[in-house]
C-alpha cells in the first residue's frame, strides 16, 4: 500500500517527511522564544557556519565528531520516541511502546479513530504527562520511516543522507528545513514531566552545521 | 462565545475556550452520553466526532470545535438503527455500559474508513478505548457484524 | 379500599411466610415505590407486590433490589420473575428499588449487591414474586368471570379461561388483582417447564447503553446543582491543618470552598472549574503515621512474617511430620500487590439535602449502609433519606464500601455548602484513593512422595484484613481469621492428606476492600501456580496431577476435563506457544481455564487464547454467564500483566491509566467459555472467572520459557530473552 501511495503522492509525502524530520532537527522556529538561548545567538551560529561552508572544508573526523554530538539529541527520548523501528510510536523516558499501541498509518498521522489528532492538540496541554501537542504532530510516513530506535549514529547518519530515504533533500536543504519548522522546536518545549534533549537547540544546530561544513562524513 | 453544531443543532457556549469539550457537552449542553473516564485521553470514554474525525473530548479544548460539526453518541442515529447499534444489541456487547459510547464512536470512524475491517484493523482502531468489564471480544464480533449489516443494507 | 388509599396511608400489604429453603420472605408493598416513580400517571401502575408492578398500558415493571453494574442482573431478575408471571417479555422493563427492609439481601440482611450472590440468593424469591402476582391476576379474572381459578391459565400477559377461550389482559386485571389476598402457598414450575430461564435472552439494558440514554450517577443533573471535587489527604489518614482558598476562589465558576472531614471541597458551576480550583488550593496537611508507608518495606516485612507460623485457618493430618518424611520437598514464595478497582465511571454522588429530608442519587452496591451513613451525617433518620440507585459504571466491590466513604463525604459536602451538589472523583482520586485489594505475600512448602504425588502442603498467608474494624467484622472474622484472607486456600478442593493454612494479619493505614473475587484474586494465583510447581517437581503433567487430586470432586473434575478437552490440552502448538492450566472454586462455582501464550523477546507476554469451563449450577441467562466469564478473564489479565499500586513515603505512586494500565483490545485474547449443564441451585458468576487466569498464564509462561512467575504483575524484564 505504501508503495503505490508514494508513487501517487510523491510531493505530498516529501512534504510530510520534511515536516516530520523537522521534529528532530531543531532550528530556528519563532515560538522558541521560551528557550533559554536567544534566537540571535542561533542566527550567529547559522551565519558563522554558512561562512565556513563557503570555504568547502572537508574533515571527516571533525564531521563524525560533530554528528556524534548531534546524535545524542536524535537518540534522546524526545526525538527517538517518534522515530520507532516499528509502526507504533514510543513514550516516556524508557521508550515503551505507546500505551494505546497507536499505528503510524501511511501518512504518519495514525489510523481510523486513532489518529494523532484524536488526542494530540495543536499545543501541549497543561499538567504532567498530558498529551503533548503541535499542529503537525505525527510520525514519519510509512515509506520514509527515518528510524532512530535501535540505530547507531552511523546507521542513522547514512539514512539521513540517503536521498532515497530523506525525501531527496540536499544537506543544505536539511539544514535549511530544520531551521524553519515549528515541530522541531517541540523537542525543547515538550511539556511538563518530559526531559529535554542533552544539548540545547543552538548547540545542536551548531553540531549539525559543523557536520555539514566538515563534509558530512558519517560515523562508522 | 464559541459556536458549533452538535448533532446537527447549532449551539453557542460561553465556556472559556480552554475548557475541555467534554465538560461543555456534559455540563453546559447536558448531553450525558459522552463519558468522563480519565481526563488524559487514555481511556476513550469521551470520544466524539469533530467533522467526522474521532476526538477525545476530555483533552480537546472547546475552541477546537469552533465552526465545526460535533457528533456525540446521541447523534449517530435517531432510533438505534446505526449498524453498530444494531450489532451491539444483537451481540449484547455492553456490561456496565459506561465505556460503550466511546467504543461505538471509535468503531464508527473505523467503519467509515474501512468497510470490511480485519481483526488487526480492529486492534489498531480500538486500542484507545478501555473497557474495564472486558467486553473486547464482543466488541470485536460486533464490529464485524456491523460491517456485514452495512454491506447487506448497501446491497438492498 | 383502593390501592391509592393503601398507598396514602403507607400501609404495607404483608404476606409474610417462610417459603422454601428456610428463606423468610416478607412481602410488602411499600406505597412510595409506584407513586414516586410512575413515569406516566395515566398508565396507573399497580403494585402486586414489592417486586412487580403492572400498568393499565400492559407495562410490566420489575423492581430490582440489586444494583446493575454490568453483571446483567437487570435482565436475569426480570427473567426469573417473568418465568412465573407469564407476562409478555416484550413488555417487561426494570427499575431500581428504593431502600427498604423488604428489599434486603436474603442472606446478608441488608440491601447490598456483591459476593456474586444475586442470582443465587434471589433465584427463589423472584420466581415466587412472579408466581404470586400471576395467581392474583388469575384470581381476579376468575372472580370477574365467576369461574374457578383452576379452570384459568396465564399466557403471555393474558388470563385465559380455558373452556371458553375468554381472555383478559394483565393490564385490565391489575387493579382488581391488587385487592386479592396474596396467596400463602406459592407453587413454582418444574424447571423442565422453563421457557425463559436457562435460555439466552437479550439484555434489557443494551439499547440504552448504545445511544447514550443509560443513566449513570455521573449523568444525574438536578436543578440548582453545583459540582464539587475534593482535595483529599496525599497520605492515608492525613488531616487538613489549614488551607488557603483565595486563588481557588478566583477561578471563574468556583462558587465556594468548604472543609469537610476528608479534605477540602471546591464547589463550582461544573466539573472543570471545580477541578481547576482544586489545583489552586494551598493546603497544609498533617500526614500522620501513614507518611512512613513504603510497599518496598512492607514487602520485606511480609516476607519475614511469612516464614513464621500464623493463626491456623485449617489443618488436616500432620503436615509437619509429612513434610519431614517426604521424598522431596519444595518451597516457594508468592506475592501480589495492592490493586485499585478502576471502575470506568469514577465515583460520584449527588446529594440534595434539606432540613427534614435528603435525596441522594448514586451508583452504589450498598444502599442500606450508604443511606444510614448519609442520615447520620445529615442528622436525619434513615427513612428521611431517599436513595436512588442509578446504573453503575462498574462496581467490582468498590461501590460497596464498608465505611460508605463516597456517600458520607458527598453528604458532608452538601451539608457544608448548603446547596445541591454532585461530588465527582477524578481518575487520579480513584487510583490514589485507597480501598485497594490488599497486598498479599504467601509462603508455601510441599512434600512429595516417591511417586511424585503431594502428601503435605503448608501455606502461610500474610495480608491485611478487609473486614476488621468494619460492620462486617462479626460476619467475616472468626477466631482472628478473616475468611476473605484465606478463601481459596483453606478450602482447596485438592485431596492432599496433610495440609495446613495459616494467616498473619498485619495492620497499616492503607484502606483495603473487596475487589472482584476478593481473597480468591490472590489465592487463585498462588495456590494454582504453586501446584504447577508441585506437578513439575513430581514429574507430572499439571492437568493429570489435578485430575488425580480432584478424584473426590466430580463437579470440578468435569470442568477441568471440559476445559482441557476444548483447549486440546497436550496437542502440539506453533513454535513459541505454550499452554497453562488452572482451576479455582469460588463463590460456590467451579471454573477451569487453559491459557495459550507466547513470550516475545523483550519479555512481553501475549495471551492468545483462553478457554474456560464453568459449573455455576443452573444458569438463568447463559449468554450473561459467558459474558461474565469473558469479563472476569480480562479483568484478571489486567491484574496478571499490568497493574500494581505502590507507595513511597506514604504516597501512592500511580495516578491514571498511563501508569496503572488496563488490558486493551490489542492485548485481549480470544476467549471461549463452556458451561457445564447442571440442575444444581445457581451459584456465582460475576467473580469466579477472575482467579484462574493469572495462574493459567503464569503456568503457561513456565511451559514456554522455564521461568517461574511468582509475583504479579508479571514483568517483561523478568522474561526478556534478548
Amino acid at each position: 500500500m505504501s508503495k503505490s501511495f508514494a508513487k501517487k503522492w510523491p510531493m505530498q509525502i516529501a512534504l510530510v517527511v520534511w515536516a516530520v524530520l523537522a521534529a528532530c532537527l531543531p532550528a530556528l522556529a519563532q515560538q522558541q522564544a521560551a528557550l533559554a538561548t536567544s534566537s540571535s545567538s542561533v542566527h550567529a551560529i547559522v551565519a558563522a557556519s554558512t561562512a565556513t561552508n563557503n570555504a568547502a572544508r572537508s574533515d571527516a573526523a571533525a564531521a563524525q565528531a560533530a554528528f556524534n554530538r548531534a546524535w545524542t539529541v536524535f537518540a534522546s527520548p524526545r526525538c527517538r520516541n517518534c522515530h520507532p523501528s516499528g509502526d507504533a510510536p514510543l513514550q516516556g523516558e524508557d521508550g515503551h511502546v505507546h500505551i494505546q499501541d497507536v499505528k503510524r498509518g501511511p501518512d504518519g498521522k495514525g489510523v481510523y479513530g486513532m489518529k494523532c489528532s484524536t488526542c494530540h492538540q495543536v499545543a501541549n496541554l497543561p499538567g504532567a504527562n498530558m498529551p503533548p501537542g503541535n499542529p503537525k504532530w505525527s510520525l514519519p510516513p510509512a515509506n520514509m520511516k527515518m528510524v532512530i530506535q535501535g540505530e547507531t549514529a552511523g546507521e542513522f547518519c547514512r539514512q539521513l543522507k540517503d536521498p532515497a530515504k530523506n525525501g531527496h533533500r540536499s544537506l543544505a536543504q536539511i539544514i535549511e528545513h530544520v531551521s524553519s519548522d515549528d515541530l522541531v522546536g517541540w523537542g525543547w518545549n515538550p511539556g511538563e514531566g518530559r526531559t529535554l534533549p542533552p544539548l540545547d537547540r543552538p548547540e545542536f544546530v551548531a553540531a549539525m552545521k559543523a557536520w555539514v561544513d566538515n563534509g558530512a562524513a558519517c560515523p562508522q | 462565545m464559541i459556536s458549533f453544531t452538535v448533532n446537527g443543532k447549532p449551539v453557542t457556549v460561553e465556556d472559556p475556550p480552554s475548557t475541555p469539550l467534554l465538560w461543555v457537552i456534559r455540563d453546559s449542553l447536558n448531553l450525558t452520553g459522552t463519558k468522563y473516564g480519565c481526563g488524559m485521553a487514555l481511556c476513550g470514554a469521551c470520544t466524539v466526532h469533530i467533522d467526522g474525525q474521532a476526538v477525545r473530548s476530555c483533552v480537546a479544548p472547546v475552541s477546537r470545535a469552533e465552526g465545526k460539526k460535533v457528533t456525540t453518541i446521541e447523534g449517530i442515529s435517531p432510533d438505534l438503527t446505526h449498524p453498530l447499534q444494531q450489532a451491539w444489541i444483537e451481540i449484547d456487547v455492553p456490561q456496565c455500559g459506561y465505556c460503550q459510547s466511546g467504543q461505538i464512536m471509535s468503531a464508527a470512524v473505523l467503519l467509515a474508513e474501512n468497510s470490511t475491517p480485519s481483526d488487526e484493523d480492529i486492534d489498531e482502531a480500538m486500542s484507545g478505548n478501555i473497557c474495564r468489564c472486558g467486553t473486547y471480544p464482543r466488541i470485536r464480533r460486533a464490529i464485524h457484524r456491523a460491517a456485514e449489516i452495512s454491506k447487506q443494507r448497501g446491497a438492498k | 379500599m383502593s390501592v391509592a388509599t393503601e398507598m396514602k396511608r403507607r400501609e404495607f400489604l404483608k404476606a409474610g411466610a417462610a417459603l422454601g429453603g428456610g428463606l423468610l420472605i416478607s412481602l410488602y408493598v411499600p406505597e412510595f415505590v409506584p407513586a414516586a416513580r410512575a413515569a406516566d400517571s395515566a398508565a396507573k401502575p399497580v403494585a402486586l407486590n414489592a417486586f412487580v408492578r403492572i400498568g393499565t398500558d400492559e407495562s410490566v415493571t420489575v423492581i430490582s433490589n440489586h444494583s446493575e453494574m454490568g453483571q446483567g442482573i437487570y435482565t436475569s431478575l426480570p427473567m426469573l420473575l417473568n418465568e412465573e408471571l407469564e407476562a409478555d417479555w416484550a413488555r417487561v422493563r426494570v427499575e431500581s428499588s428504593p431502600v427498604d427492609a423488604v428489599y434486603n439481601h436474603t442472606v446478608f440482611g441488608l440491601m447490598m449487591t456483591g459476593g456474586s450472590t444475586t442470582t443465587n440468593s434471589e433465584y427463589d424469591r423472584f420466581r415466587k414474586m412472579g408466581a404470586m402476582a400471576r395467581i392474583m391476576l388469575i384470581a381476579a379474572a376468575a372472580q370477574s368471570w365467576n369461574v374457578d381459578s383452576q379452570t384459568c391459565r396465564a399466557e403471555k400477559g393474558f388470563v385465559i379461561h380455558t373452556a371458553t377461550g375468554r381472555r383478559a389482559s394483565y393490564g385490565s386485571l391489575a387493579e382488581a388483582a391488587s385487592r386479592i389476598a396474596p396467596p400463602k402457598d406459592i407453587p413454582l414450575k418444574d424447571p423442565k417447564d422453563f421457557t425463559l430461564v436457562g435460555k439466552p435472552v437479550h439484555r434489557l439494558d443494551t439499547p440504552s447503553k448504545t445511544n447514550g440514554t443509560a443513566q449513570f450517577g455521573l449523568d444525574v443533573y438536578i436543578p440548582g446543582m453545583l459540582t464539587a471535587v475534593v482535595a483529599r489527604a496525599p497520605v492515608f489518614g492525613g488531616k487538613v491543618v489549614s488551607f488557603n482558598a483565595d486563588q481557588a476562589k478566583a477561578i471563574p465558576g468556583v462558587v465556594n470552598v468548604v472543609q469537610v472531614p476528608s479534605g477540602v471541597a471546591v464547589i463550582a458551576k461544573g466539573f472543570w472549574p471545580a477541578k481547576l480550583g482544586r489545583e489552586k488550593l494551598e493546603i497544609t496537611w498533617d500526614d500522620g503515621p501513614g507518611a512512613a508507608l513504603s510497599t518496598v518495606e512492607m514487602r520485606a516485612n511480609f516476607s519475614t512474617l511469612s516464614k513464621t507460623p500464623g493463626l491456623v485457618a485449617r489443618k488436616v493430618g500432620d503436615p509437619a511430620a509429612a513434610l519431614a518424611g517426604a521424598a522431596k520437598t519444595i518451597t516457594a514464595e508468592y506475592e501480589v500487590p495492592y490493586l485499585a478497582h478502576c471502575m470506568m465511571e469514577p465515583l460520584n454522588t449527588v446529594v440534595d439535602l434539606h432540613e427534614d429530608r435528603c435525596e441522594i442519587w448514586t451508583g452504589t452496591q450498598f444502599q442500606t449502609g450508604d443511606r444510614a451513613a448519609a442520615a447520620k451525617v445529615a442528622g436525619l433518620k434513615p427513612e428521611q433519606v431517599t436513595l436512588h440507585t442509578t446504573l453503575l459504571g462498574g462496581g467490582f466491590g468498590r461501590r460497596a464500601n464498608p465505611s460508605c466513604d463516597f456517600v458520607t463525604e458527598a453528604t458532608e459536602v452538601a451539608k457544608a455548602a448548603k446547596v445541591p451538589v454532585k461530588v465527582v472523583w477524578t481518575r487520579e482520586d480513584d487510583i490514589r484513593g485507597g480501598w485497594y485489594r490488599p497486598m498479599w505475600y504467601d509462603h508455601f512448602a510441599a512434600g512429595l512422595d516417591a511417586s511424585g504425588n503431594p502428601v503435605a502442603w503448608t501455606h502461610t498467608i500474610v495480608g491485611q484484613s478487609i473486614m476488621a474494624g468494619t460492620m462486617f467484622e462479626s460476619y467475616g472474622i472468626k477466631n482472628g481469621i478473616d475468611s476473605a484472607s484465606v478463601e481459596g486456600a483453606a478450602d482447596i478442593l485438592y485431596g492432599i492428606p496433610n495440609l495446613q493454612v495459616d494467616l498473619h494479619t498485619p495492620k497499616n493505614e492503607v484502606p483495603v476492600q473487596w475487589w472482584r473475587s476478593v481473597g480468591h484474586s490472590h489465592t487463585g494465583f498462588s495456590v494454582e501456580a504453586f501446584l504447577d510447581e508441585v506437578a513439575h517437581a513430581g514429574g507430572k503433567d499439571p492437568y493429570e496431577l489435578r485430575r488425580t487430586l480432584l478424584a473426590g470432586q466430580p463437579r470440578m473434575l468435569a470442568v477441568l476435563d471440559l476445559a482441557a478437552q476444548k483447549a486440546n490440552w497436550g496437542s502440539a502448538l506453533p513454535a513459541g506457544r505454550a499452554r497453562g492450566i488452572a482451576t479455582h472454586f469460588s463463590f460456590d462455582s467451579y471454573v477451569a481455564q487453559v491459557a495459550e501464550i507466547s513470550v516475545e523477546k523483550d519479555g512481553t507476554v501475549r495471551v492468545h487464547r483462553v478457554v474456560a469451563a464453568v459449573d455455576c449450577g443452573r444458569t438463568v441467562n447463559p449468554d450473561t454467564v459467558k459474558a461474565q466469564l469473558e469479563g472476569g478473564i480480562i479483568f484478571g489479565l489486567t491484574a496478571a500483566l499490568k497493574t500494581e499500586i505502590t507507595l513511597d513515603k506514604g504516597r501512592v505512586q500511580q495516578r491514571n491509566f498511563n501508569d496503572y494500565p488496563m488490558v486493551r483490545m490489542f492485548e485481549s485474547p480470544t476467549i471461549e467459555v463452556f458451561i457445564v449443564p447442571s440442575t444444581e441451585h445457581p451459584t456465582g458468576v460475576g467473580e469466579p472467572g477472575v482467579p484462574p487466569v493469572a495462574p493459567a498464564v503464569a503456568n503457561a509462561i513456565f511451559a514456554a520459557t522455564g521461568k517461574r512467575v511468582r509475583r504479579l504483575p508479571i514483568k517483561p524484564e523478568d522474561l526478556r530473552s534478548a
